[in-house]
């Protein structure tokens, strides 16, 4: 027992580092990617290639002056940033990183690289704890006392709830032809080929059900053409307004992070985990294992630029288009998709 | 261990329902429900009801009081009256009403056979994906669609209330 404690723990550790670490890096991705995609230079003067500009930033953030706007409800001002960190931290539990062959460290089981291997919910694990995440962008636009934040706040709360439901209706379709909620299940149904070399992805049979799944996380991070909450055009900084120093960071930080989470979610459910086809579909001992958790990274490190490429190429939408696309467009698509993949899985056909 | 979980997360679930009823700041009451939510929940987590528990986390914590939170915010009240306070009879009214029902739900519980053997997790193992689905579909698919015609109907009803402005 205590040896599943301390290899619970280790784990725990790890993604935590990881993902901690993940950020930082994201933050230079997208800001010398942004330089790239609009012809000019970037941050460049902190190390190679200003590599060290995140740690800069981390430092100057630290040791900013921690400022409370003044008739500010004060416990849930300083709550709201730690409800978005924890939220963001806590999906990664049910995230099988790679493929477990029963690989054991000092003659114990691990059970694979995954934090909560007998937790048989899997993915709507994620759905519930990430959907307190919009309690933390609420809050703050309301404990704030600015009316921009408040409009933030109140628009992110319209905004994640109609996504919400487009994302969830895309996933059913894809754990509909699973038959479980476990990612790791959902990435050994799509290890294997049709005719033998095309990857039996689940993008190919569910192809609208992915892109409104993209879409949908798009919107759900807040990030552009979907980042209405914060939209500086016309709400100065948006529920993040009154917050400064490692309170605004907190906030960033988690953006960053439900970027990853998202861009894991993405590769697991649609583009076969770390599985190319039935290449490494059942990679055996320690260096196959490692081997198909470098292949979901890279898989994983493309959609995060994804992410980064298509904010510095689209413009933000309106607030009302938003909305029309999210009810009008990406719901009716979703059961759309529900409904095609229900009929060929009645055929016969192998989804 | 299982006992002193569900014991913990019982008490903590009564003292946050004690909280939104009587604070005073709405955006507190409705914290405070998400909060017995979250720890009715883990009651559930802890007997091995899995699937119960996030869908607990996803209707009524993710959905349901976003949306109290959303009216609470647009109408911006900061402060409500404190409890009982200004209506005598609508209190003891109230008061009397909920009583009845606290009295009812004894009632129908009395009846109930005690679990022996003290409570260990899986004990209702029912409460997974798989069962539940099947018993929707067999022995309760008829509440289950009447449920959604009831849900199809609100719908309707709201945007016609909604569209008869213009």
């Amino acid at each position: 027992m205590w040896a599943d404690v301390i290899v619970t723990l280790v784990k725990l550790g790890v993604v935590l580092a990881v993902m901690l670490t993940a950020v930082p890096i994201m933050v230079w991705v997208e800001r010398r990617g942004s330089a790239l995609i609009q012809d000019r230079l970037g941050p460049n003067r902190v190390g190679p290639f200003g590599l060290l500009q995140p740690v800069v930033d981390a430092v100057k953030l630290l040791t900013k002056e921690h400022l409370t706007p003044e008739g500010v409800n004060r416990f849930l001002y300083y709550l709201a940033p730690g409800i978005a960190m924890v939220v963001a931290l806590s999906t990664f539990i049910v995230i099988p990183f790679g493929f477990d062959p029963g690989l054991e460290l000092f003659g114990h089981p691990i059970h694979g690289f995954l934090v909560a291997p007998d937790l048989n919910i899997g993915v709507l694990y994620i759905f519930a704890v990430g959907s307190l995440g919009v309690y933390g962008i609420i809050l703050a636009g309301w404990a704030s006392n600015n009316k921009y934040a408040l409009l933030g706040g109140i628009r992110s709360s319209a905004q994640m709830i109609s996504y919400e439901l487009a994302m969830t209706i895309s996933v059913v379709s894809v754990l509909m032809t699973t038959g479980s909620f476990r990612l790791d299940r959902v990435v050994e149904h799509q290890s294997h080929a049709w005719l033998g070399f095309i990857p039996a992805w689940n993008v190919v049979p569910h192809i609208l059900g992915a892109i409104t799944f993209i879409i949908a996380v798009f919107a759900e991070t807040n990030r552009l053409p979907f980042d209405l909450p914060e939209a500086e055009a016309e709400l100065v900084a948006g529920y993040h307004t009154e917050y400064s120093s490692m309170k605004f960071a907190a906030f960033f930080m988690s953006e960053y992070i439900n970027m990853v989470t998202a861009s894991t979610l993405i590769v697991l459910l649609y583009f076969g985990g770390w599985s190319i086809g039935p290449v490494l579909a059942h990679p055996q001992g320690w260096g196959g294992a490692l081997t198909s958790v470098a292949v979901f990274g890279l898989k994983v490190a493309f959609f995060l630029w994804f992410f980064v490429w298509v904010r510095w190429t689209l413009p933000r939408f309106r607030f009302d288009q938003l909305m029309a696309i999210g009810w009008k467009v990406m719901v009716p698509v979703a059961v759309l998709n529900f409904v095609l993949v229900g009929v060929m899985m009645a055929l016969g056909w192998p989804v | 261990m299982v006992i002193w979980a569900f014991l913990v997360f019982a008490v903590l679930a009564v003292v946050f329902t004690t909280l939104a009823v009587v604070h005073r700041s709405p955006v507190v009451n409705v914290l405070s429900l998400v909060m017995v939510f979250f720890f009715l929940a883990a009651i559930y987590a802890v007997l091995g009801m899995d699937f119960l528990a996030a869908i607990q986390l996803i209707v009524y914590s993710g959905a349901v009081l976003v949306l109290f939170l959303f009216v609470i915010m647009l109408l911006n009240i900061r402060r409500v009256e404190r409890f009982g306070s200004g209506r005598p009879v609508q209190a003891a009214l109230g008061a009397a009403a909920a009583i009845a029902v606290g009295a009812l739900v004894v009632w129908a519980v009395r009846g109930l056979a005690p679990v022996t053997g003290g409570v260990t997790p899986d004990a209702f193992a029912g409460g997974t994906a798989a069962p539940i689905g099947r018993m929707l579909m067999t022995t309760y698919l008829f509440p289950f669609e009447l449920i959604s015609v009831v849900l199809v109907a609100a719908l309707v009803g709201a945007i016609a209330l909604a569209r008869r402005e213009s």
